[in-house]
Order: structure tokens, then C-alpha cells, then sequence
């Protein structure tokens, strides 16, 4: 077995869709992922936060990412989860369409974002994942949130 | 040396004696005689000079050395308490108070200790005595030289042998102790620590070898000294170290300094000494009696005090707030709870229900008792001050304090010190009129002013009252016509209460000239501010020429409150009990407008109406509701009604924030969660109104 000095870069990711694309997060920011569940408007606040959730007793707030990066909007489906992520000091759940798997890939495999890649909401890209045939557009969640 | 892990417990209690010094100087300076005060000030400032000494803050060390050096003549009544020595001691006070914040802020300190230094060995001066232990007396001590193992004679500092020689003096012995570690102690510097924790309970520390750098460090072989003075025998000391694990064994041996060695030194005076007066051995006449037994009775009330606070435990804010949101939590459980019990009819879990309705209920309290802090915290730092404002203008005041062990939630008491300081502050600069004023009104020259607190129902009430000139209704009109605050026919109209309540608004003061202490028209709607955003309410109360009386009332707590639930089409809002009035039930058609206003008319009072539906967004119902519900709220003097479809019932909430990302919307104050697990929103009354 050849002790490949890449294997400690290695990183795991969450996958997950909106609408037909597929997104990932780093699964370290990812605290854990939920089911649909009563989200409660917060009045006065922009469109795509879709309000606030009761998470075992902290109340956090909910974005809708396809609001967020401006992509069609569909229905909620029994697919919907919401990715609860968790940064310095905020803890904040993003619903998406689904939740598809945990993979693993190497940095290498990892390309930063170019200028002009035409990925729609390409500011909060931090990279994009190739595994065989399928390209992963990796989000920041830093990103998507410092900017609310 | 790293003594960062120090450096909270240091602040903590360097502000807990600095507090007490200031409380215990304000009595002495009522009752100069007062023996036992002026040993508590004593005591407060050694602790102070031992912390800072181990901690390396040589300013602080230095200042309190030299205080010590006065106020041991003050003990020994060489010298008088007169407002001098008072005030210098409270200006050096003022400078460790300095020095202190400039340590927890991290800044470097540019205060200077000099000059005071320099005031108090002047002090000492005047009394011809020599500062701290007389040197001449040593000398005649006979006692038989030691040679110590250690700590030979030539390590230690002229300081150090006078401790020793003057503890003597005292009653109190000095030991040099000598501790072993077991050969696989794993924590040398804990254990060091340790002992060295059991010592200073015993009595003081004075030296270590190696230093004490060395042994938190765990510098050092299996062994290590320390020289200690204690007024516990030699086995008691023994017994004490020896009951701390992992200790070989310990030896404690009496310590008896040469009187060859201080007289070589005292000659030499060493730096520490430098500002301290050089002993004139003429004139010094020590009575033979001198040695009296106070210092001995001093150090075993430390110790009692010492082994008191051991049954106390500190506790960081931020665990408390963990536990009271784990209550918090187990209280919505519980009401989850109760709802399927009730839901499916099932007898015997509502009756465990019951139970564990019973033991939250005890928990809760207990928890919200545990975060009680008595406002005497707050008010403690008050005698001082309107002592100094009062010196400051000439007046004669007489502050009486009264309920300081009434408790508030920690959160609260952080809160209102502020306002509380501006209401003294006026009440010391506005209220009180001066000496000559209140003789020629036949009233006692000297001026009170009381602060009350008490409980009332499930509020705190604080007031601020004086029984000075009060405050005249129409001179604030008056003022108010001249600032446009109100017209000429609003004025006319308003009752002395609504007059009295334009003070509140920002920018007013009547002060007729700008004082340094108040009247700089920032004061009292600050106060009001602080006051609400503690979900609280001020009043006055005045009568001309016999005094104005402030009344703050405060909940006990802000994590817990009592809310009523509403619905306004499909969503669910909370609003907080203390600011609603009434709800009433009316028809649509008994909404008038009046000025592109909608109102309603209550009990002959107008009062304007809020769309919860339109203010929050929210979308509306389709079909059009004929009864109508109206909460009436309030902030201060304003109402207001808010129309909701549907009043859900009175509950008690666990109120929680909205998280950093969402935090600042207008109109919602939180969030809680409600026995469904569905978060409902807390709305802010007073924005509501804006």
C-alpha cells in the first residue's frame, strides 16, 4: 500500500441539490441535517430569511438558499432538509431540496472558482469538486451569511 | 511569570476589598475611635498588597505598604483619623481603584503613585514614630539566633526580617516549613499550589524558595520552603499541609531571626523602604505596652472569614445562564407535557405530570434564586460618592440606605447603576438646596437623601427620595414652552403629572445653571430609557419645598416572564403582561379615524389603534372578522390598542434571543417556544407605538 502523502488532504462533503445542480458544504461546518419543520415568519426581515426554527430549545434562523442565490423557487417536498450549520458564533439552518450523500475527495481534485465560471451566485463558491463525471459547486456558508 | 489564571480571581477580590475600604473609611470617618473598622481597613489593604505583590504589580503593592504604614499609627493611636488622613487614604482609594481597572483593561498604568506616597510618609512623619516595625525594639528581643536551612539569614530582604521580627511581636510565630513531594508526584506545580493555598489561610506567605514563579512552574526537586506567619501552632500547621496528597513529608520549624542581622540591615534600608521614613531613633518612645493583642484578634477573624467563604462557591455568569436555559427548556417540556395529557385524556401521566410540575416549579425558583444578587451591590458604592459630590458643593448630607438586601436578577443589577447614580446625583446637586437656603426655611441644615429599596408583588421598587426643594410643575412648563418642546395650548391643558413627566424628555433640564455634576439636560430621559429597556417604569412624586421622591419599579427578573398569547391570522405573538392594560371586545364599526388615525374611545379616553396585521406583514385573513379584539397596551404614560383575531390565554415564557443574525428587527423584542415546540415571536410594545 503506498502512503500517499495526499491522503491527509482529504476532505469530506456534504452533497446536496437545488433544483437539478448539485451544491456541497465542508462537512465540518455542517452540525447536522433536519427534517422540514414549522418555521415561523420573522416579520421585517429580507425574502430569503424564511424565519426561525426551534432547534431542542435554541431558536435559530432559517435562509432559503434558492432565494439566497437567486435560483427558481420549487415546492416543499418530503425531500427538504434543513442543513443546520454551525460558524463562530452563529448557528444558522439552510433549507435545500435534498440531501444526497457524504463523499470524500481529495484537494487535488478541488479547483478554485474562476472569474467568469457562469455559476450563478458564484461569490459564495469556494471551489469545485470533480468526481468521475460529476462537477460539486462547494459553497461557503461564511460567504452566503456575512453577507446578510 | 504567567499569572493570567490568577488575574480574574485577583480583580474580583482586589474590587471586593476596594470596595469594603471605601465602606470602612466612610465609618471611620463618622467614628474616628472605631477600633474594629479601622482593623477591617487594615486587614482589606494587606490582602490587597499581598495579592498585588504575587502578582507583580509593584504600584499597587508599594501604595497599599505605604497606607498600611498610617494606618498601623492609627491603631496604635499615635495618630489622630482626622478629614486629612481621611481624605488622603481615600484619594489612595481612588488610585487603587485606578490601578486596578488599568490591570483589567491591560492597559499600561500611567497613574502615579508617587505623590501619594510621599503624602502619606508624611503623615507618618508628623508622629515622629518610625512606619512599620520599630527597629530598636527588635534589638532588645533576646533570642537565640537561628541558623535556618534555607533561607540563610543573608536571602532574606530587611523587609522580609522585620515581618518576621514584628509578627513575633504580634503573638504570631513564624515557621519555616519544609514540604517533600513524593517521588512520582505528577503535578508538582499543582501541589505546590496547594500548599501553598493551606498556608495562606493559615496566615501569610512572606517567603518561598525557590520563588514562586518556580514552583507554579514546577521548577523545582521533590522539595521546597516556605517561610510562613501564623498565629496555628506548629503540629496544627504540620497537620494541615501533610492532609494534602501526595506529600512525602513536612517539616516545620520555628523561624527566629538574629537581632545581629537587623540591626546590619536597618542601617542599609533596602529599596522597598526607600519612601518610607528613615527611622529617627531619638525621638522614637514606644510605649512598653505597645504590643497589644489586636493584630492577633484581627488575624484569627481573617480566618473565620477566610473558612466562611469556603461554603460559598463562584460561579461564572455564563454556566448560570446554561442551567437557567436548561430549566427553561424543561419547562416548555413540561407544558408539552401537560398538553398530551390533557389531549388524550390520559389520567395517570397527568398525574405524574403534576409531580413534575411541582419539582420544575421548585427549580425554577431556586435557579432564578441563585442568580439573585442583593442590590446592596449596587448601592454600595453610593455613600462615597454623594459623600464627595456633597464636599464638592458645600452641602451637608446624610444618605440613609435602606432594603440592600433586597434581590435582583444578576442581569438587572448589572444594569441599574447608572440610573440609579443620576437620580443621586440630582437628588445631591437639584434637591438639596444649600446649608443657608434650608436654614432660612427652618428645615435641619443638614440634607437627606434616602434610597429604598423593597418588594412589591413580583416587582422590585427602588426610590430615590431627598427632602429638599422638590420640583416645581410650573417652572418646568415654563422651561418646556421655552425649549418648544410643547405649545402654549398643549401646556395649558396638561395636569402637574404630565408636566412632571416632560423632565423625561430628551435634552430638558432645568437646572437654571450647568453644574459639573448635572444639569447637563442628558440625565433623565437616559434614565428613562435604561429604566424601560429593563421592561421597568420610573415615577415622580414631588411636593415644592419639602422634597421630590423617584420611584423605579423593576421585574425580578428577565429570563422568565408572564405573556399573553394572540393570534393575528395564522401566526402566534406573545405579548409581555407588564404592559398591557385591558383587552376589550368591540365591533368594527366603533373604530372612528380622526386625522388619518384610526382610534377607539375608552372610558372617555382616546386612544390610537395598531394593526398588528399591517405593522407585521402579515398576510391577511380573506374574510372579515365582526368581533374584534383589542389588547390595550402601554409604555409610560402612552396607549395604544392592538387589534389581534384572537387572545390564546396568559402564559409564562422563556424569553430567548434571536441569535446574532437576526437581532435588531423593530417591533420584535425575542422569541420563546411554546408547548407545541413552535416558536412564537415577542413583540416590543414600545417600538409597537413609534
Amino acid at each position: 500500500m503506498a502512503q500517499d502523502t495526499d491522503m491527509k488532504e482529504e476532505i469530506q462533503l456534504v452533497i446536496f441539490h437545488l433544483g437539478a445542480e448539485e451544491y456541497a458544504f465542508d462537512i465540518l461546518m455542517v452540525q447536522e441535517i433536519k427534517r422540514m419543520t414549522d418555521i415561523t415568519r420573522v416579520p421585517h426581515t429580507p425574502e430569503y430569511i424564511k424565519g426561525v426554527i426551534n432547534l431542542r430549545g435554541s431558536v435559530l434562523p432559517v435562509l432559503d438558499l434558492k432565494i439566497r442565490m437567486n435560483l427558481p423557487e420549487t415546492p416543499i417536498t418530503e425531500d427538504t432538509r434543513i442543513i443546520i450549520i454551525k460558524m463562530e458564533k452563529v448557528l444558522v439552518g439552510m433549507l435545500v431540496d435534498s440531501v444526497s450523500e457524504v463523499v470524500t475527495i481529495n484537494s487535488s481534485e478541488i479547483e478554485l472558482p474562476q472569474g467568469n465560471s457562469g455559476i450563478v451566485a458564484e461569490n459564495y463558491v469556494s471551489g469545485i469538486g470533480k468526481i468521475d463525471q460529476r462537477l460539486l459547486i462547494i459553497l461557503d456558508p461564511r460567504f452566503i451569511v456575512d453577507l446578510v | 511569570m504567567d499569572v493570567s489564571q490568577y488575574l480574574v480571581l485577583f480583580l474580583e477580590e482586589a474590587r471586593e476589598h476596594l470596595q469594603s475600604l471605601n465602606q470602612c473609611l466612610l465609618e471611620l470617618e463618622n467614628d474616628p475611635t472605631d477600633l474594629s473598622v479601622l482593623d477591617e481597613i487594615f486587614r482589606s489593604a494587606h490582602t490587597i498588597k499581598g495579592m498585588s505583590a504575587t502578582m507583580g504589580y509593584t504600584d499597587i503593592a508599594e501604595l497599599t505598604h505605604n497606607m498600611e504604614n498610617v494606618l498601623d499609627l492609627l491603631r496604635k493611636d499615635q495618630l489622630k483619623a482626622n478629614h486629612v488622613i481621611i481624605d488622603v487614604l481615600f484619594q489612595c482609594v481612588d488610585t487603587l481603584e485606578r490601578l486596578v481597572e488599568d490591570v483589567a483593561n491591560n492597559e499600561n498604568s500611567e497613574t502615579d503613585v508617587k505623590g501619594l506616597i510621599q503624602q502619606l510618609s508624611a503623615l507618618t512623619k508628623e508622629t515622629g514614630a518610625e512606619p512599620l516595625p520599630i527597629v530598636q525594639e527588635q534589638v532588645q528581643v533576646q533570642k537565640q539566633p537561628y541558623l535556618l536551612s534555607a533561607f540563610n539569614e543573608t536571602n532574606l530582604t530587611d523587609t522580609e526580617i522585620k515581618m518576621i521580627a514584628s509578627a513575633e511581636k504580634q503573638g504570631l510565630s513564624a515557621f519555616e516549613i519544609q514540604v517533600n513531594l513524593r517521588e512520582d508526584c505528577l503535578l508538582k506545580s499543582a501541589r505546590a499550589y496547594m500548599v501553598m493555598n493551606v498556608a495562606e489561610e493559615l496566615g501569610d506567605v512572606i517567603k518561598t524558595v525557590p520563588g514562586t514563579e518556580d514552583l507554579e512552574n514546577g521548577n523545582f526537586d521533590q522539595q521546597f520552603q516556605i517561610i510562613l506567619l501564623t498565629s496555628a501552632n506548629q503540629e496544627k500547621v504540620r497537620e494541615e499541609i501533610l492532609s494534602i496528597s501526595e506529600i512525602e513529608t513536612v517539616n516545620v520549624l520555628a523561624c527566629i531571626v538574629s537581632e545581629l542581622s537587623i540591626e546590619k540591615k536597618a542601617i542599609e534600608p533596602d529599596t522597598i523602604q526607600k519612601t518610607a521614613v528613615i527611622p529617627n531613633f531619638e525621638d522614637v518612645h514606644v510605649p512598653e505596652d505597645k504590643v497589644d493583642v489586636t493584630p492577633v484578634r484581627a488575624n484569627t477573624a481573617t480566618h473565620e472569614k477566610r473558612l466562611k467563604g469556603g461554603q460559598s462557591v463562584r460561579v461564572d455568569i455564563d454556566k448560570l445562564d446554561n442551567l437557567l436555559n436548561l430549566v427553561g427548556e424543561l419547562v416548555i417540556n413540561k407544558t408539552r407535557l401537560e398538553q398530551i395529557g390533557t389531549s388524550h385524556r390520559l389520567g395517570d401521566l397527568t398525574e405524574t405530570i403534576e409531580q413534575i410540575d411541582r419539582v420544575t416549579t421548585d427549580l425554577q425558583s431556586v435557579v432564578m434564586k441563585v442568580r439573585m444578587v442583593p442590590v446592596g451591590q449596587v448601592f454600595n458604592r453610593f455613600p462615597r460618592m454623594v459623600r464627595d459630590l456633597s464636599h464638592e458643593l458645600g452641602k451637608e448630607i446624610n444618605l440613609i440606605i435602606q432594603g440592600e438586601e433586597t434581590e435582583l436578577d444578576r442581569t438587572v443589577i448589572d444594569e441599574i447603576g447608572d440610573p440609579l447614580v443620576h437620580l443621586l446625583r440630582n437628588a445631591v446637586d437639584h434637591g438639596i438646596e444649600r446649608i443657608e437656603e434650608r436654614q432660612a426655611v427652618g428645615k435641619d441644615p443638614v440634607g437627606e437623601v434616602r434610597l429604598i429599596a423593597r418588594h412589591e408583588g413580583n416587582n422590585v421598587v427602588i426610590m430615590v427620595e431627598d427632602d429638599g426643594k422638590g420640583i416645581n410643575a410650573s417652572s418646568i412648563k415654563e422651561k418646556a414652552l421655552q425649549k418648544g418642546f410643547i405649545t402654549k395650548t398643549d401646556a395649558d391643558k396638561m395636569d402637574e403629572k404630565e408636566l412632571l413627566h416632560l423632565l423625561f424628555l430628551p435634552g430638558f433640564s432645568t437646572a437654571a445653571t450647568v453644574t459639573d455634576i448635572s444639569g447637563r439636560g442628558v440625565g433623565m430621559d437616559a434614565v428613562k430609557t435604561k429604566i424601560e429597556s429593563l421592561g421597568g417604569t420610573v415615577e415622580i412624586e414631588t411636593k415644592v419645598g419639602s422634597g421630590s421622591k423617584f420611584k423605579i419599579r423593576l421585574p425580578l427578573t428577565l429570563a422568565i416572564i408572564q405573556a399573553l398569547l394572540v393570534q393575528v391570522s395564522q401566526e402566534i405573538y406573545a405579548i409581555p403582561l407588564s404592559s398591557i392594560d385591558s383587552t376589550i371586545h368591540l365591533q368594527p364599526e366603533d373604530i372612528k379615524t380622526v386625522q388619518n388615525q384610526e382610534v377607539i374611545l375608552l372610558r372617555g379616553q382616546i386612544i390610537p389603534i395598531v394593526r398588528l396585521g399591517t405593522v407585521l406583514n402579515i398576510p391577511a385573513d380573506q374574510k372579515e372578522q365582526n368581533d374584534l379584539f383589542i389588547v390595550i397596551v402601554h409604555t409610560g404614560q402612552q396607549r395604544a390598542g392592538i387589534i389581534v383575531n384572537d387572545l390564546i390565554g396568559q402564559q409564562e415564557i422563556v424569553i430567548k434571543s434571536l441569535g446574532n443574525l437576526l437581532k435588531g428587527i423593530k417591533v420584535i423584542a425575542g422569541a420563546t417556544i411554546l408547548g407545541n415546540g413552535q416558536v412564537a415571536l415577542i413583540l416590543d410594545v414600545s417600538s409597537l407605538m413609534k
